[in-house]
């Protein structure tokens, strides 16, 4: 496999970040985490599990993360390919695996992973019709005929990458990365996977709270 | 008279609101807010000496009294102020967000360093 970092956006995550780094490193040795201030211990577990830890100052959200994530993997000379992976266990790393795979072969310059191409996914009836509108959305806006805007898990080639500016911090840095992506025009797929909605993600998240702030924001851009 | 009076005032606060908002922090739109102001402000004075000046003009305008002129008039400055703080609270995020960028990225550890030894 070519060079592959994985950016893992991580904030609080002290019980599970260190399992998801050692997942990871078996197939994917190059790991950073971007902190944001944590206050549960989060860096050094991930320190201890062999990633590489980098620190905002303060706290600037998950969108300010992934850019940071992004310019550091493009420092290394040798990088290839950049995964974007959430900290709190919902995404697998044979999923990684095989999007990177598809990169690789020259199948596309970024691959998004989905969760609605096949049925692993258990998810809610609200949730899925949230998410569901902001593909709705994003693919009226861009033309690009996403079955899932919201999704944590990508890889993108070296090229790809080094044309990502995200601005929005928080929240909205997803439909501003789907934008960008369509300006850039790569090739790009979409690929089948699985979100594990764990009791801890479930219960660290704002979920349906969570989905007023992605409604708004692709409303009120 | 009244409804276009105030299709014309919605207009003007998109107008004004549009215009301040995308220039943000340079001198000619700081230069339009401090006029705004001033005319604000005299505005405020004169009615409380001359209540029937502006009345007057808002019965030329068609609005009836001259206490619902500068309730409009306070509605466009309200949304000229919202969208100017709001550019100028993005502008200090990302100036922020750099910064805050450059120290993170200049204080991370270098792995691909060794690789070369
Ligand atoms: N650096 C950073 N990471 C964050 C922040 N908020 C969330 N994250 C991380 O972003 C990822 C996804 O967050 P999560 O709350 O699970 O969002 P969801 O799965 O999309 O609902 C996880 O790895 C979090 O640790 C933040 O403010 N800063
Ligand atoms: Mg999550």
């Amino acid at each position: 496999m070519n060079r592959t970092w994985v950016v893992i956006p991580m904030y609080n995550e002290a019980t599970v970040v260190g399992s998801v780094i050692e997942g990871l490193r078996p197939v994917f040795p190059h790991v950073v985490c971007i902190d944001d201030g944590s206050s549960d211990g989060s860096q050094d577990i991930a320190r201890a599990a062999g990633a590489v830890v980098v620190q905002h100052p303060i706290n600037l959200g998950q969108g300010a993360a992934l850019q940071t994530g992004i310019e550091f993997a493009l420092q290394d000379q040798m990088t290839r390919n950049i995964v974007t992976f959430d900290a709190d266990g919902q995404h697998r790393v044979v999923d990684a695996a095989a999007m990177v795979t598809r990169l690789d072969a020259g199948e596309a310059d970024i691959v998004l992973g989905s969760r609605f191409l096949d049925d692993r996914t258990q998810i809610g009836p609200m949730k899925r019709l949230v998410l569901k509108t902001a593909a709705v959305q994003s693919r009226l806006a861009t033309g690009m005929n996403l079955t899932d805007a919201h999704n944590g898990l990508r890889a993108m080639n070296r090229e790809v990458a080094s044309r990502i500016h995200l601005t929005q911090n928080r929240m909205a840095h997803a439909s501003e990365l789907v934008h960008q992506i369509a300006e850039i025009e790569p090739r790009w797929v979409e690929h089948p996977v699985e979100i594990i909605y764990t009791d801890y993600s479930k219960s660290k998240g704002q979920s349906l709270l969570n989905s007023v702030n992605i409604l708004a924001e692709l409303f009120f851009r | 008279m009244l409804l276009i009076v105030q299709i014309v005032l919605v207009l003007a606060v998109i107008l004004v609101s549009l215009v301040l908002m995308r220039g943000g922090t340079n001198a000619r739109h700081l230069a339009i807010r401090r006029i705004m102001l001033m005319i604000f402000a005299v505005a405020a004075v004169a009615s409380i000496f001359f209540p029937n000046v502006l009345t007057s003009l808002a019965s030329f305008l068609g609005i009836g009294r001259g206490t619902d002129l500068v309730l409009y008039a306070t509605i466009v400055s309200f949304f000229v102020f919202m969208a100017t703080t709001y550019q100028r609270f993005r502008h200090a995020e990302n100036a922020l967000t750099a910064l805050s960028r450059r120290i993170a990225l200049d204080e991370a550890p270098k792995p691909w360093a060794e690789d070369r030894h």
